[in-house]
């Protein structure tokens, strides 16, 4: 009896194998079965005209049905031909389908021999190869890597957070990545800016990333920002992004971002980063917490050092960039659970995560039950930031 | 009760560099008098008039204090009181 087990080199010994080409002549000519005995997202990303798809795990018990004569002609395949010999030699062995056999290679033979293979719609050749390790993935499959290549995002930042995260995002083949830095290259961003490189030193970040994540993906379309997001400019920049990235390195920046991105409905995967420590969580408006809920007012300056003042392991910064471009992978294909309502604190001098609940505060003034909509007058008009930050109340 | 209080970076400077104290109280505002009796800078740097400061959160065991009844909140035993304040860097 056959086991899963059994060497495959065995398996093949017992069993006729068929080049592509013979199999799809005898398809054609001699009324041979063709049977696909891989899994419905592999048929998805590429099948071949005529072949029926029965998953390896059901071709026992379909068989009879589909051929209800033993001495019918039966032409297995699969991906590569392991899978489809292993159902030959079943159909032989234990059903007494005389005539089964595998097409030796498989799908890839066959595309590779130059025969017909209907390929999915909407990724080229090269696409389907460079992005075969997400679609391979029932979760994502071709719908979902679609989505990504159909998404826009948008960094704040392109420091110690958002260097790793746009260039997992670029690779990852999100389609459109906008990244917003008025800053140059420096020396000392090396330690932890993977996207930028020596070379560049005094050249501007979002050039830099945009160099860098060209060479990576040149499916992805990169658009410089290379301004300080202001009360003036904010609505306009961040209306052309379905998702926003905040890996700034100012509070201004960030109360800012999430009082504008609340207004225009836009999900917000905000991390933060200093020393040993960092903290993500997901703001989608009205369906979970803002940034405001969860710290309605910033700490005063002499609590809040920057990386600069206070220094910043290069790795955990990293770890917390890849954490952010995850969530935003999940968002744009719609995948899993994202973390709204949640606040995730990574300490990697103890390697511990630690999970806080986050609740919606129905007194917040920016998305709070007594937060009017704000009339189409008002947009665009916002408090000074800057002066907030620093202690004066809003208004004053 | 015995609680642990975890002390984020940017106020370690006034812990003597601990990230994590032990102290015993029935409430929030107990295990946390407990702490500034240990290090009495951290009760400047967190409190005035005797509450809390507004930019601080302080969460039991994952549940925000500020939803449930601030430092009169009831502790068990063994439960982890985390100490949060807004981080900017990037």
């Amino acid at each position: 009896m056959a086991t899963v087990a059994e060497p495959i080199e065995l398996v093949k010994n017992r069993i006729e194998e068929v080049d592509p080409a013979s199999a799809q002549r005898e398809v054609e000519s001699d009324g041979a079965l063709l049977i696909d005995v891989r899994e419905p997202h592999e048929w998805d990303e590429a099948h071949v005209a005529g072949a029926k798809l029965v998953p390896l795990a059901t071709v026992a018990e379909r068989i009879t049905e589909l051929a209800p004569d033993r001495a019918q002609r039966v032409l297995l395949f699969c991906r590569v031909g392991n899978r489809s010999a292993r159902a030959a030699d079943s159909l032989r062995g234990e059903l007494g389908y005389e005539n089964a056999a595998s097409v030796a290679g498989g799908i890839e033979a066959w595309r590779s021999a130059g025969l017909q293979v209907i390929e999915a719609e909407g990724l080229t050749p090269e696409q389907r190869m460079r992005y075969s390790r997400h679609t391979l993935l029932p979760e994502v499959g071709i719908d979902g890597q679609l989505k990504l290549l159909d998404s826009k995002v948008l960094l704040i930042g392109a420091g110690g957070l958002g260097a790793p995260s746009a260039f997992y995002l670029a690779a990852a083949g999100v389609g459109t990545l906008g990244l917003v830095d008025d800053d140059v290259v420096d020396e000392s961003n090396l330690q932890r800016q993977v996207i930028h490189n020596t070379e560049r030193v005094g050249m501007p970040k979002t050039e830099s990333a945009r160099l860098s994540i060209q060479a990576l993906n040149p499916d992805v379309k990169v658009v410089e920002h290379p301004t300080r997001l202001g009360p003036d400019n904010i609505l306009e920049i961040i209306d052309q992004y379905d998702i926003l990235v905040d890996g700034a390195d100012n509070f201004p920046t960030r109360y800012l971002l999430n009082d504008a991105a609340v207004r225009l409905r836009k999900p917000v995967v905000s991390a933060s980063i200093l020393a040993f420590d960092g903290q993500v969580s997901t703001f989608v408006p009205y369906e979970g917490p803002c940034y405001r809920c969860l710290y309605p007012v910033p700490p005063p300056p002499e609590m809040a050092p920057s990386c600069g003042a206070a220094g910043v392991l290069g790795v955990m910064a990293g770890v917390m960039g890849l954490l952010q471009a995850n969530e935003v992978i999940k968002l744009a294909a719609g995948l899993g659970e994202p973390l709204v309502g949640r606040l995730l604190l990574y300490d990697s001098l103890g390697t511990r995560f630690t999970e806080l609940k986050v609740k919606r505060d129905p007194d917040c003034p920016i998305c709070g039950a007594a937060a009017a909509e704000i009339p189409e007058s008002e947009m665009g008009k916002f408090p000074d930031y800057e002066a907030f930050c620093a202690g004066v109340p809003v208004g004053a | 009760m015995s609680v642990t209080v975890k002390i984020p970076a940017q106020l370690r400077s006034v812990t003597d560099g601990e990230g994590e104290i032990e102290v015993d109280g029935a409430t929030v505002g107990e295990a946390l008098d407990a702490v500034f009796n240990q290090h009495d800078d951290l009760r400047e740097r967190i409190t005035e008039d005797g509450g809390l400061r507004r930019f601080v959160n302080v969460y039991v065991s994952g549940e925000d204090i500020r939803f449930q009844d601030g430092l009169g909140t009831q502790l068990q035993d063994g439960d982890e009181v985390t100490i949060l304040p807004a981080v900017a860097g990037g």
